[in-house]
């Protein structure tokens, strides 16, 4: 039994513990400049095939990191190279597999970093450990000042603003902009982008993981305002859940995407769906293992630090016929 | 024969074994769980031993734990708090918002957040108290409440869903080196919120076992109809417990705010029921009345150990889920059965 002596006992010493040993607070961000530490060239590898830890921030399930894991996956076999595929959307628990993989003492790293921010800490720690690291998708901004080797990713704004133009281009004018998940920055990017190409735009917050609520949602939003004429989903799962949408609303609104999936596919075939901004995620997946790969055996480095850019290509009705099959093996 | 009978002493008194004196303590089949994570993954993986793998799964199970403590104390009480998980990130994101958009001192926003927690803890108990709704109900809406007042004010405010830039602002150092610092033994690194985490269930186990107020808890969570009876001010003690979890929540929001600089609108949710299952494992009983705060933080560290151990063993992470929700539905059961044994020596 606990007794109020020794109880006050162990949290003194827990709290003098805190004290004496060598303490060392977050370090606040005085020069806005900060110059990342440049990754020492790496040691001629050491026989043992590389292992590489690939650490994003979506969900278990998602369509869209299943292409990007397939890829990782694909450049695990055909290039010999141990890949362990983890992920979860909330920043913290992110961090710590981060840490975990360095804990493992993993030959290279893959992150994405919807929050830069947050993860900033554990990817300079596993760059301090001499862990080569590649982030992908998102945080492209913050990619070699935390030390990174290179970023592979689309720049979200520019493929917003591409989006945006080739709604304008179709005679849109206004234009109905679905976001899925709440914290995501990239997604408000996007918008923001297709805003500023685009002009009339208004944002609608709807949940992924609840496709009847989103769809609902956005037959409630052209129910109400019959004179949007186009709707940007974020995600091919949203965009048949649009389609939908606009069908039982019957609206004149068309419907124009971010990335692929079967749906998606026969959507544009039969004209329901505009077009498809693709970026391509299963680069994003394949490549940092091929970066990491040639950094550890040849000591190359890639995109002089500027990201490398995996899109925005386009998918329409011209070119749908090439890419259908790609997206029915889950690879586009 | 009627002889030998009265000679025995009365069983009320009669001297227990220390196996039985074990075996009703609410945390022992936690522990006994816990023993089995940490043996099972020490020997399945290289890495889980290694310092800087025990850093890993102590800060996974330290956040946790200071909730999973704190909603014990609740569940003791008879109450649920479905707001809790959320809450750690409302916490946050008031912090971050006056700090960085308002320009306030870091201390000062860390106190305005407090302010906001206790606020909305107190209403949480005061609402339950006064409709004699079910908590679970009345803080789902809560629960949700704070989910679109985490999205609508961060947008309004930033037109975007995450407030980050906490790096560069007044005080952030200081606070820092209070919530979100790291200390060092033996060369590795180690978040200090394991030391909170400590701290929080010493706190806890001792308002609980070794105070007025903790038989409070144990009478209302009991019988709140025998406990008002015998004078207990049962309002009074349930609107403290929720803002007991309040103040929790605002400890966890303030740690992760000022360790990860940046905060999501989307965060925190669902995390609630981590609790409530920490919680469970280590003990505590879904109708209130019984359970103990070491045996939530046992759980959450079994939380913590088994959700890096899965991910150290390398199993393919798609079973992810799976496999936590086996290895936590096996703690339980071990709990229960415990908990049998300790029925039948009680009795």
């Amino acid at each position: 039994m606990f007794t109020f002596k020794k109880l006050a006992g162990v949290a003194a010493i827990a709290a003098a513990g805190l004290i004496l040993s060598a303490c060392s607070g977050p370090s606040a961000d005085n020069s806005k400049s900060s110059s990342g530490s440049s990754p020492s060239a790496a040691a001629p590898s050491t026989g043992g095939p590389l292992k590489v830890a690939v650490v994003t921030h979506g969900s278990a399930g998602d369509a869209f990191w299943n292409v990007v894991k397939n890829g990782a996956e694909q450049a695990s076999k055909d290039l010999n190279v141990g890949v362990d595929y983890f992920s979860d959307g909330d920043p913290g628990n992110q961090a710590r597999l981060i840490d975990n993989a360095v804990a493992q003492k993993v030959g290279g790293l893959v992150v994405s970093m919807a929050n830069p921010q947050a993860l900033q800490t554990s990817i300079q720690n596993a760059v301090k450990a001499g862990i080569p690291v590649v982030t992908i998708n998102s945080g492209e901004d913050f990619s070699a000042q935390f030390g990174a080797i290179a970023h592979v990713g689309q720049s979200e704004g520019l493929a917003g603003q591409g989006a945006g133009q080739r709604l304008k281009a179709a005679g849109k004018t206004k234009l109905l902009c679905v976001i899925h998940e709440a914290g995501n920055i990239g997604q408000n990017q996007r918008c923001d982008g297709a805003k500023q190409t685009f002009g009339n735009v208004t944002t609608l917050q709807v949940d992924i993981s609840n496709p009847t609520d989103a769809q609902a949602r956005i037959r409630g939003a052209l129910q109400s305002d019959p004179s949007i004429d186009a709707v940007l989903a974020l995600n091919s799962q949203v965009a048949a859940r649009a389609v939908a949408a606009a069908k039982e609303a019957s609206s004149k609104a068309q419907v124009a995407t971010f990335d692929l999936n079967a749906d998606v596919v026969a959507a544009i075939k039969d004209g329901s769906i505009l077009f498809a901004v693709d970026q391509q995620q299963y680069e994003q997946g394949y490549l940092p293992i091929v970066f990491l790969k040639l950094y550890k055996e040849n000591g190359n480095t890639i995109g002089g630090g500027k990201p490398v850019q995996t899109g925005p290509g386009f998918v329409d009705k011209t070119n749908i016929d090439t890419i259908a099959p790609y997206a029915q093996r889950g690879t586009r | 024969m009627t002889a030998a009978i009265q000679a025995q002493p009365d069983e009320r008194v009669a001297k227990k074994s220390l196996t039985d004196r074990l075996v009703v303590r609410p945390e022992i089949g936690a522990l006994l769980g816990a023993v089995l994570v940490f043996v099972f993954f020490s020997v399945v993986t290289g890495q889980f031993l290694s310092p800087l793998g025990v850093a890993t799964w102590l800060d996974d199970s330290s956040t946790l734990g200071i909730m999973a403590v704190v909603v014990a104390l609740l569940m003791v009480g008879g109450e649920f708090d479905l707001s809790a998980g959320v809450m750690t990130a409302s916490t946050s994101l008031v912090t971050a918002i006056l700090a960085t958009q308002a320009g306030w001192n870091v201390w000062l926003a860390l106190l305005a957040s407090l302010a906001f927690a206790l606020g909305v803890g107190a209403f949480n108990g005061w609402l339950v108290m006064k409709t004699g709704l079910p908590s679970f109900i009345v803080t789902l809406g809560s629960f949700l409440a704070l989910q679109g007042l985490n999205l609508g004010v961060t947008r309004l405010v930033t037109n975007t869903v995450q407030v980050s830039g906490m790096r560069s602002t007044s005080g952030y150092e200081s606070a820092g080196g209070l919530f979100a610092s790291t200390f060092d033994v033996g060369g590795t690194e180690f978040q200090s919120s394991i030391i909170w985490w400590i701290v929080v269930t010493a706190i806890a186990a001792w308002l609980l076992v070794r105070t007025r107020f903790g038989n409070w808890i144990f009478a209302v969570g009991g019988s709140q109809v025998s406990a008002r009876s015998v004078g207990v001010p049962v309002v009074r003690t349930k609107i403290l417990l929720f803002m007991g979890t309040a103040l929790g929540a605002w400890l966890v929001g303030s740690i992760n705010i000022l360790r990860f600089a940046s905060v999501q609108a989307n965060q925190g949710i669902g995390l609630e029921f981590q609790y409530i299952i920490a919680a469970v494992i280590g003990g505590c009983l879904l109708t209130g009345g019984f359970g103990s705060a070491v045996g939530a933080a046992i759980g959450a560290l079994i939380f913590g150990m088994a959700r890096q151990g899965i991910v150290f063993a390398q199993w393919n992470s798609d079973w992810f889920m799976l496999f936590l929700g086996v290895m936590l539905l096996a703690a339980v059961l071990v709990n229960n059965a415990f908990r049998r044994r300790a029925e039948r020596v009680r009795r």
